[in-house]
């Protein structure tokens, strides 16, 4: 016998982040089955319905309340938790302490005390992220929208906005920007340089810029457009203009451009507007066929290939590792890095294996029920990560799958990534190998997406998962590459 | 929908200019029948939105039994009790006869009235003179010495104010308040400095008119005794400057915040006269020794206008002693307050400026979308009733208008701009 | 309205953020020393999507 309860704060508002480390803080403690803390949205109710954890007070609750849940052993352990909870959030309204510091509660507010405010940075749940776009696009202030779940109409209405009014909207679902030399949202350290990069992905963005870090190679800005922008419906408005931006700048010689492949109409457009560049572009849209480009164009299948060619290096061929001869085991790649799991369905396709995802690129399949398939998970698609944090900032959400995989005699090689930098785990090659002490497992292949000037240090996460007895590759394309030669007779 | 955010914000231009461009003068105390028509017979004026007799607080029901005492309507409260309930004595809002009223608020016939005028658009508006602390009626104070002193207040006080303020011109009150504000007053719960300038300002000119030292040494003594007496001339200074901001459409300007214990209503300048109105919340505060919580009454009277032109706990900044007074904690935060009230303001009044905000204007012209928008209400300090008739104040807090108003306000707002 | 007087270059203008939402954020950038002022925001009429609409309509 269990005891819920909810309890229902009216017309409160915490940050999501703050909101899930306060009921982590007390999840795995004795006595509590589950335990959350949510704003109560619909999606969020369905969510504390899923985990058992709705109760009746928290079915009343709407979008501007927070619903405190725990499931206890018994009634006293829940009402001690929902007190300390309740304590917790309550800090703020008790009079104003005399070491508190004015806080500005809107962007007008704001910009009243900065008025050379130039950029506006917006990780609001996603049904109002587009109301405060709007607020900093009539201040003329440029945009960035971390915040997902935002309506595709709404998308194109504030980008046409951004558009005539000569600013752009990096997103939504924006994660990663680099701009004048500063790192926006998840991004890696690396040095100034003559490349300008435009992604429609986050993990796409990171990899190619940690490539081109190693070897010598620097960034002039990445512009982050958001998962969306090249699809028909937004018509690749934002990427547009990055593409000027980066042709005025002075600084950027060449540019990549980064994403899922585009609608055909969005396709051309961006493929005209190369065409009348002076610069020299890598076109790199993960499982795309072959473009027709303009001559300062190239393209590129992968984000290694695209780092490789940027950076006028050499590109391993294609066919430098033998293609699929009937390997007696499957690979299993589990990723927190969308735009890396999306590379290593094209290598292992390229190499003529039948790829299953839950995110399957143009040639892979969507997950199946027979036993011996090829399969690459992303870990950080939206079916993981409804209320939850992303696989990147707490990688633990990757552990119970992985341990699966160890225990799973079908599997002969696992495919992972470590991606470190700003705002990821503070050391996520630690948290995978504490999960490897005496077990059991097939050989892992994994690659660090990052550099040594990030916190955590490439170098260091690379040490520690070799000490475990992973194999570390230089790339994430690389690392897919020594799955496959596992796996296949010799 | 660009369209209507300009008609909206040029609307709301001119309100906030007719607010901030008013100049209110003390000028008179006159009879409130003689410059009320309607006051007849058994009608009484109340503080707050409309309310009838049954749903009124203990405190307001006090008050009414002994203004029907006073007025000769019921020869005793008991009397006076059944007129009410019968329905045979009239009850409206101060605000509809151009006054207002602290706590009970009551206004009849015979009251006399202070006056203020705002000398740029001619409008005028009354409030009672403040009777004091303790046991008055503006607490629900109802027996002989309450009755007995409004009659001194009557006979003696309002004459020779009246014939002082004529002699003097009328007291500028623009000047006056900011001053005021230099000095630690907010003008809502704590007017200590302003009721010390005003009768400076009228003590030369009551001296000069009064018929005998002892009539004058009363009339001061009981002004100097009174740290709030400058409550109610603010509060009609207040009512004065609000008044011609009524009826311009599209704009979504509060023009008026006041409460009956009961309900909590609000009106906006494009609605005109409506009210908009949602239960009172009770009060957040600090309570004297010997009381607490259980024996307060729910927030009440018309001082509300004090904050809906910037003062009160709009001005906190100015007033960091007000902060621990109310509990709203430390006094070296109290800006805090004002800023947050910026937050939800259409603009700041160059007039009244706080020194130690570097002289930021006070936040002025509560807009109904910013509340909304904010989720920040207004912020009201208020002195604390006891709920039993009579016994008075017992404490002072922060009380805030509730976001229900608000709420109403803006779907009628909407609907009038023809906004779905 | 108070605006930007002149549209700001996004490579170019000197960075300087408002940060709405997660406050994780305006730490990360103050790190790197960009001038960055974080709101206390709250959903706009307590989450209520009606009123929120309205109040989008009326230029608020």
């Amino acid at each position: 016998m269990t005891f819920l309860l909810n309890v229902v704060q009216h017309n409160s508002y915490a940050d999501s982040v703050a909101l899930m480390r306060l009921s982590d803080k007390i999840s795995g403690s004795p006595g509590i089955k589950e335990a959350a803390i949510m704003i109560g949205t619909p999606a969020n109710k369905e969510i504390l319905a899923n985990a058992n954890l709705l109760g009746g007070d928290g079915q009343s609750a709407g979008p501007g309340d927070i619903i405190l849940a725990v499931r206890a052993v018994d009634q006293n352990t829940a009402n001690r938790v929902i007190a300390g909870w309740e304590s917790e959030l309550n800090k703020k309204a008790e009079g104003l302490s005399a070491t508190e510091i004015w806080r500005p509660k809107t962007i007008r507010g704001a910009f009243e005390q900065q008025s050379d405010a130039s950029m506006a940075i917006i990780s609001v749940p996603g049904p109002f992220a587009i109301a405060e776009a709007r607020k900093a696009l009539t201040r003329n202030l440029n945009v960035l929208i971390f915040s997902d779940n935002v309506a595709i109409d709404e998308e194109r209405a504030i980008k046409e906005e951004a558009k005539s009014r000569d600013l752009i909207v990096m997103g939504p679902d924006c994660g990663t920007a680099i701009i004048q030399g500063k790192m926006l949202g998840f991004a890696n350290s690396v040095p100034n340089g003559k490349i300008g990069i435009v992604g429609a992905s986050g993990t796409g963005i990171q990899e190619v810029s940690c490539l081109l870090a190693h070897m010598g190679h620097g960034i002039s800005h990445a512009i982050g457009v958001g998962g969306r922008d090249l699809t028909e419906q937004v018509g690749g408005i934002s990427t547009l203009t990055a593409i000027d931006l980066l042709e005025k700048d002075p600084q950027t010689d060449h540019v990549i451009i980064i994403s899922k492949p585009p609608s055909e109409k969005v396709c051309s457009k961006i493929l005209s507007k190369i065409e009348r560049s002076s610069k020299t572009f890598t076109v790199c849209f993960l499982g795309s066929p072959l473009l027709q480009l303009s001559s300062n164009a190239r393209q590129a299948k992968t984000l290694e290939s695209a780092a490789l060619q940027a950076a006028n290096q050499e590109i391993k061929p294609i066919n430098s590792v033998s293609k699929n001869t009937g390997a007696a085991k499957r690979i299993l790649g589990l990723y927190a890095g969308g735009t890396l799991a999306a590379e290593a369905q094209i290598i292992l396709i390229d190499h003529g294996f039948s790829v299953t995802s839950n995110a399957p690129v143009p040639g892979a399949l969507p997950i199946g029920s027979g036993n011996l398939q090829h399969t690459i998970i992303d870990l950080g698609a939206d079916e993981y990560t409804q209320g939850r944090p992303h696989p990147m900032i707490e990688p633990s959400v990757r552990s119970a799958p992985f341990l699966k995989a160890c225990d799973d005699p079908t599997v002969g090689a696992i495919l992972c990534d470590i991606v470190i930098g700003n705002g990821a785990h503070a050391n996520p090659a630690g948290l995978l190998i504490s999960l490897l002490s005496d077990l059991d497992h097939p050989p892992i292949f994994v690659s660090v997406t990052g550099t040594n000037q990030d916190p955590q240090g490439r170098d260091s996460q690379m040490k520690l998962l070799e000490s475990a007895g992973c194999i570390v590759a230089s790339s994430n394309a690389e690392a897919a590459r020594m799955a496959i030669s596992s796996i296949l007779p010799v | 929908m660009e369209e209507i955010g300009k008609v909206i914000d040029q609307a709301n231009e001119q309100a906030l200019g007719v607010l901030l461009s008013g100049e209110p003068v003390l000028v008179d105390v006159v009879l409130a029948a003689d410059v009320i028509d309607g006051l007849k017979e058994k009608i009484i004026l109340h503080a707050g939105p409309p309310i009838e007799w049954n749903k009124m607080c203990g405190p307001m029901r006090g008050a009414i039994c002994g203004i029907a005492v006073f007025e000769e309507w019921a020869s005793n409260l008991n009397e006076a009790e059944k007129l009410a309930s019968q329905g045979s004595l009239e009850f409206a809002p101060n605000h509809q006869f151009g006054c207002v009223g602290p706590m009970t608020g009551m206004t009849t016939a015979s009251q006399p009235l202070i006056v203020v005028e705002n000398q740029h658009y001619g409008n005028r508006a009354y409030c009672t003179i403040n009777e004091g602390l303790g046991k008055v009626m503006r607490f629900g104070g109802n027996d002989q010495t309450v009755l007995e002193r409004l009659s001194w207040i009557k006979n003696e006080l309002a004459p020779l104010l009246g014939q002082a303020l004529r002699r003097a011109s009328g007291i500028n009150l623009k000047p006056l308040i900011a001053r005021g504000l230099t000095m630690g007053d907010e003008m809502h719960q704590r007017n200590i400095a302003c009721s010390s300038l005003l009768l400076r300002e009228l003590a030369p000119h009551m001296a000069a008119v009064a018929s005998d030292t002892e009539t004058l040494a009363r009339v001061y003594s009981f002004i100097a005794s009174n740290d709030q007496f400058f409550l109610n001339v603010a509060m009609a200074a207040g009512k004065a400057l609000t008044d011609p901001a009524y009826g311009i459409k599209g704009s979504s300007m509060v023009t008026a915040m006041s409460r009956n214990g009961t309900d909590f209503g609000i009106r906006v300048s494009s609605t005109g006269d409506r009210w908009f109105t949602a239960p009172v919340e009770m009060p957040q505060g600090l309570y004297f020794p010997g009381y607490s919580e259980s024996d307060a009454n729910p927030d009440m009277g018309d001082s509300a206008i004090v904050e809906t032109i910037g003062l009160g706990g709009f001005a906190m900044g100015a007033a960091p002693a007000v902060a621990g007074f109310v509990g709203a904690g430390a006094a070296s935060q109290a800006g805090l307050y004002t800023k947050n009230m910026a937050e939800i303001t259409l603009g700041e009044n160059k007039s009244w400026t706080i020194p130690a905000m570097d002289y930021l204007g006070v936040p002025t012209g509560i807009d109904i979308r910013r509340v909304l928008e904010t989720n920040i209400s207004p912020t009201i300090n208020t002195g604390i009733a006891h709920k039993e008739p009579g016994i008075g104040q017992v404490g002072a807090g922060v009380a805030k208008a509730p976001m229900a108003c608000f709420q109403k306000a803006l779907r009628a707002f909407a609907e009038q701009m023809g906004v779905k | 309205m108070k605006k930007n007087q002149k549209t700001p270059h996004l490579l170019d203008t000197p960075l300087s953020a408002i940060n709405v939402g997660l406050e994780s954020f305006s730490e990360d950038l103050k790190s790197q020393n960009v001038a960055t002022l974080h709101i206390d925001w709250s959903p706009p009429a307590g989450g209520d999507p009606v009123l929120g609409d309205l109040l989008s309509k009326l230029g608020a």
